[in-house]
């Protein structure tokens, strides 16, 4: 407990030295950003690279605005983020309400486990003609192709979560009368928190993972289809443009799960 | 005075698949209103199957508990259990820790919550009302529990191991504290212990069981002389270590070699 008032002299030095660290790393990261980008231009300017083939920073600046003039920027955008953001809340519901299920029917969880054994090491990647097929070539087709790879992960991680719960605490709730559905909202669901925050942080990365291979495969909008597209017509400005995109809304999705986690998760904070 | 707690010969068998365990058999015992029993015996002789038992979470597989005269089945209202462990669940403000028990029976009413803040005052915790369990020492959660368990009213309180978890110091104070607060409330508690100078300290009667399958050994009428009796004060009384000797021996304990 530091009395703001009055700090010592040494802790204040302390403080000082924390911040600046803080700040020399904060610099460095950005110093290595901003070199690499500087190097990569340079080094197509002096055609010690091809920008043909690399690209270069100045060229996906242009083809930046050049799509944001055509009016596609952000509907490509757009699409990708919409799948991927359905998909992983998607994704972390429902594989959430099957950890569930599978707690609260023990019979079913152990009829379920060799198939979800299965599921878990088939590469869901494979699966993904077979959902164009049935499901039609769209967005459709795209979540379920980033359901198939973040569900069953979600799925077991909720339930060792599950099942790590002290079942003292169980017994403790049980003592008061509590019943099944009440260890569930009073106790399990609570206490799992964590683990299905956790999950959510998991399913973001697989599912960009999922979205992108899903426009690979069908072809027709998003940020996977211009990577796609700018491969086959070798238009490699577009290619870097949208992986660069790729990687900043990604880092941004991913904070805002990290900011969720913060604002549900700050009990044990003083 | 009447008898709250009746147990008549239970007995306990486990199954699993490596065979069956007896915990338990032919146990037989009362206690009365008012009164703190404690219940020693080495680890693994049933103790906590057997509050499991009283307190109608476990079916025991023979004889049968009656609480006030009537038969255990199922959960009862009248038992307030404490455990091992604090569990306060570190998701909810200690205010909302104290009103689990009412909140799991949906018997929240403005009456309930005043009693909480009443209790909450009269035990020192009203200014943690809205900390997180974290915030506060061991000393205190344990308290926050026994609260937690009073909010229901129960009749008999079953504490488990309640202050095993504590270090030495702090479970002497706990020890007062716990005792102070269940006498002032009038409940008939039962501990169970492996402590025995614990089990002496706190007791009007311990009960010593056998290792397993655990039965009734023998039963000791704790008579301390001592002014005004307390845990702490009782462990000063010319007659502690009578008892105290009484019954290291009865439970015969030997380091086994290997
Ligand atoms: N659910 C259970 N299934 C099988 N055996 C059990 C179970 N619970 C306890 N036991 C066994 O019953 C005996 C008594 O356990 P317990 O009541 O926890 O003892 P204590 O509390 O005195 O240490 C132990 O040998 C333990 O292994
Ligand atoms: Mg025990």
């Amino acid at each position: 407990m530091s009395n703001s008032l009055r700090l010592s002299p040494e802790h204040k030095a302390f403080l000082h030295q924390v911040r600046l660290s803080k700040i020399r790393i904060r610099l460095t990261q950005l110093l290595i950003l901003v070199t690499a980008f500087a190097l990569w231009e340079f080094c197509a300017d002096a055609k010690i690279v091809d920008p043909f083939i690399t690209s270069q920073p100045s060229r996906v600046l242009k083809t930046i605005i050049s799509l944001y003039e055509q009016g596609v920027l952000f509907y490509h955008i757009g699409i990708t983020c919409l799948e991927t953001v359905v998909g992983f809340l998607l994704g972390t519901l429902l594989g959430t309400l099957i950890a569930i299920i599978l707690w609260w029917s023990e019979f079913l969880s152990k009829v379920l486990e060799p198939y979800l054994v299965i599921l878990n090491s088939l590469p869901k990647i494979a699966l993904g003609p077979v959902f164009i097929v049935w499901i039609g070539a769209g967005p459709a087709a795209i979540i379920v192709m980033t359901l198939a790879i973040s569900l069953i992960v979600t799925v077991l991680e909720v339930v060792n979560g599950f099942l790590a719960i002290d079942q003292e605490k169980i017994k403790l709730v049980q003592t008061f009368g509590a019943r099944k559905l009440q260890i569930l909202t009073k106790v399990l669901l609570p206490a799992s928190l964590p683990t299905i925050i956790n999950a959510l942080k998991i399913n973001v990365g697989l599912s960009w993972v999922g979205v992108i291979v899903g426009e690979f495969l069908v072809s027709k909008a998003g940020l996977g289809y211009l990577i796609v597209y700018g491969g086959q017509v070798f238009k490699l400005d577009l290619v870097m443009t949208s992986v660069i995109i790729l990687g900043v809304a990604a880092f941004v999705m991913y904070q805002g799960v990290v900011l969720l986690e913060m604002l549900l998760v700050r009990r044990k904070a003083h | 005075m009447k008898d709250v707690v009746e147990v008549h010969n239970v007995g306990m068998k486990y199954q699993s698949l490596d065979g069956e365990i007896t915990a338990l058999t032919d146990i037989n015992f009362a206690v009365r209103d008012g009164e703190f029993i404690s219940i020693v015996g080495p680890s693994g002789c049933g103790k906590s199957t057997l509050l499991s038992i009283i307190s109608g979470l476990l079916p025991s597989t023979s004889g049968s508990v009656f609480l006030r005269g009537e038969k255990v089945s199922g959960v009862s209202r009248k038992i307030g259990y404490m455990l091992q462990k604090d569990h306060l669940f570190d998701w909810r403000t200690i205010f909302q820790n104290v009103m689990l028990g009412l909140e799991i029976r949906k018997a929240v009413t403005p009456e309930v919550t005043e009693r909480a803040v009443e209790l909450l005052k009269t035990y020192g915790l009203y200014e943690f009302r809205n900390k997180y369990p974290s915030q506060l020492s061991g000393g205190m959660r344990q308290r926050v529990a026994l609260i937690r368990t009073l909010m229901t009213d129960p009749e008999i309180l079953l504490l488990d191991e309640a202050f095993a978890a504590l270090d030495y110091q702090t479970r002497l104070a706990v020890n007062d504290d716990i005792y102070a607060i269940i006498k002032q409330e009038n409940k008939t508690a039962i501990l169970v212990t492996h402590d025995i100078a614990e089990s002496i300290s706190m007791a009007d009667r311990v009960i010593v069981l056998s290792k397993r399958p655990g039965t009734v050994k023998k039963i000791y009428d704790i008579d301390l002389t001592c002014t005004e009796r307390t845990p702490m004060s009782s462990r000063e009384a010319p007659e502690f270590r009578y008892f105290f000797l009484g019954i290291w021996k009865e439970l015969d304990v030997h380091v086994e070699l290997a």
